[in-house]
């Protein structure tokens, strides 16, 4: 099984193709330039290097969100583009859980945090049971630093922290957190396309999929007019 | 070899309507499907950016599809996938760049960007098959206000463009200040008809340093402050002989645009173009103007002056024709100007 896998829920862009167990090729940048103009290059480029047939894959993984809106909808609008041409099925994987499962077999708590701005993180908690299966122990949600703080404070087990919320929250990690904690490093700890491919297959394997049609990010906010208006009907 | 057609699948998702059609050799239009958002955005009296990026990106491929289905063909079919990619909303365009990007990736076919206003002023070749630059055209849209001298095809001249608000935009304000609502366009239009256009005078707006320059922000000035005036003698105001007065006032300073470069530059063919095309008034009275001329007067169905991808089809095939093509680094280019390539 063959699936392609594609990230732009961040500062990084990144695509990849794994297959089985297998990653056949990954193209991850964390660069400034916008993922209109770096996500489909990349992919060519990719596609070139590895002499890929996209008619011989199966399914299309994308970091659905959360992350920031317009680079959930440029990955988005790529996988929707390739799918409806193909006729794929395409794998909404919640952008927080990709990124833990970077992460695979740590023991402990992992948890990724993505500043979400308006003092919010985007974040979940996440395990991994001796056999190596995924546990999602808190599924990724939009809160306040603090609230997931005191989680991890309760739980009592060691935690890893990884995302672009890392540099943004340090102090307050240092200051919040009661239980040993440690940083992941430069290659594990940003979103990665073949991480989205390889939990992608997990899903896909379970049935959970979408047509290339049905398919949306998953924004875990309404938009700032949707929120200010149900604010001002909420107290009207 | 000569005989074949060029079918293009064209994108647009620049503001509030999502939409795709497939247009064989410039002027065949095989589908036009457009899904609107404007219901939606009643709501907060205008569009709202983040609100139609969510909107495009759940319903673009339906929209897509359906397009093909009405067409009768497939994305095998297709010679090249066109998309507009400026100017516009940002999030709203992004939208439709990396679905046309990805599918003419996929399908391995050439990309072409297409510039918004240049599909509108080509929405004319549809349905006028006699049509051919040179020609002059007035843009006048929500968002855009220009007068074009459309030199050959792919080459475009501004003569002139609003200052500030696009005559769209004021129809948009002048409804929402006399209690309308939006899309004010056609509000406004329909209370018009009902009121007296020489009821109140309205100064027509001039812009010093430009003859074919507009600016529309100072007539709206003029009718708030109409109405703030009547409102402080306890007058009733009339909102039909408003919308009326301020309607002929904006067709009238448009009219003399156009009727000037007419003249200055001898032009014998002259076409409106946008959403604002679509006001009978204003076909109505560009239409005597061009009579008066002895000019040939051309303008799109209302269908074709909304926001559509037939027209970006139609723009795009006399780009693919010129060669041009665009990378998969395509991005959207909010303020793109027009003949910018």
């Amino acid at each position: 099984m063959k699936i392609l896998g594609i990230d732009g829920s961040g500062l990084v862009a990144s695509v990849a193709v794994v297959e089985d167990d297998n990653l056949v090729g990954e193209y991850t940048t964390g660069y400034k330039k916008t993922h209109s103009q770096t996500l489909l290059p990349m992919l060519d480029e990719l596609s070139k290097m590895i002499e890929l047939d996209l008619n011989q894959i199966d399914a299309i993984a994308v970091a659905a969100g959360p992350g920031s809106f317009t680079g959930l909808r440029i990955a988005s609008a790529t996988a929707k583009g390739i799918g409806l041409s193909l006729g794929l099925p395409i794998v909404s994987v919640p952008t927080v859980d990709a990124i833990a499962f970077n992460m695979w077999g740590n023991s402990g708590i992992i948890c990724p945090i993505m500043d979400a701005r308006r003092g919010q993180v985007y974040t979940g908690l996440y395990s991994f049971a001796e056999d190596g299966s995924f546990k999602v122990e808190r599924p990724q949600c939009a809160v306040d630093f603090h609230e997931i703080a005191a989680d991890i404070n309760e739980r009592g087990k060691a935690v890893t922290f990884l995302g672009d919320g890392v540099p943004v929250f340090k102090d307050l990690i240092a200051e919040l957190i009661t239980v040993p904690y440690r940083f992941a490093p430069a290659h594990l700890n940003r979103q990665h396309a073949s991480s989205v491919a390889s939990l992608g297959m997990i899903y896909y394997k379970n049935g959970e999929c979408d047509t290339a049609a049905e398919h949306r990010p998953e924004y875990l906010r309404l938009s700032q007019a949707e929120r200010e208006r149900l604010e001002k009907e909420g107290k009207a | 070899m000569d005989t074949k057609e060029i079918k293009i699948l064209a994108i647009e998702s620049s503001c509030d309507e999502t939409a795709a059609a497939v247009v064989v050799n410039g002027r065949d239009v095989r589908s036009n499907v457009i899904s609107t958002q404007i219901p939606l955005h009643t709501l907060y009296g205008g569009v709202v950016p983040e609100i139609a990026s969510r909107k495009h990106i759940e319903r673009i491929n339906q929209v897509i599809e359906q397009a093909l289905e009405d067409a009768d063909m497939g994305l095998e079919d297709m010679d090249a996938i066109a998309v507009t990619y400026g100017p516009g909303l940002v999030g709203a365009l992004l939208v439709g760049v990396a679905e046309a990007k990805a599918i003419a990736f996929a399908q391995g076919l050439p990309l072409i960007g297409v510039h918004h206003i240049e599909g509108h002023i080509s929405a004319n070749y549809i349905e006028n098959k006699d049509l051919e630059p040179p020609f002059l055209c007035l843009v006048v849209s929500g968002g855009h206000t220009h007068l074009v001298r459309v030199v050959d095809y792919g080459k475009y001249e501004i003569l002139g463009r609003t200052r500030d608000d696009a005559a769209g935009e004021a129809f948009d304000k002048v409804a929402r200040a006399i209690g309308l609502g939006y899309p004010g366009g056609p509000k406004i239009e329909k209370a018009a008809h009902e009121g007296n256009p020489q009821a109140i005078t309205f100064t027509r707006p001039k812009v010093s340093d430009g003859v074919y320059d507009f600016s529309f922000s100072g007539l709206k000035s003029q009718v708030l402050n109409y109405i703030n005036g009547a409102q402080m003698k306890g007058e009733t105001i009339n909102d039909k002989d408003i919308a009326a007065s301020f309607q002929q006032t904006v067709i009238d300073t448009l009219c003399d645009h156009a009727a000037l470069a007419i003249d200055e530059f001898g032009m014998d063919k002259f076409a409106i173009a946008g959403g604002v095309a679509s006001n009978q008034t204003l076909r109505q009275a560009m239409e005597k103007m061009c009579e008066e001329k002895g000019v040939k007067f051309y303008h799109p169905s209302p269908i074709l002056c909304t926001d559509n991808a037939a027209m970006i089809g139609a723009a795009a095939y006399y780009e693919f024709l010129a060669g041009k093509r665009d990378g998969w680094d395509l991005n959207a280019i909010p303020n793109l100007k027009l003949g910018e390539r």
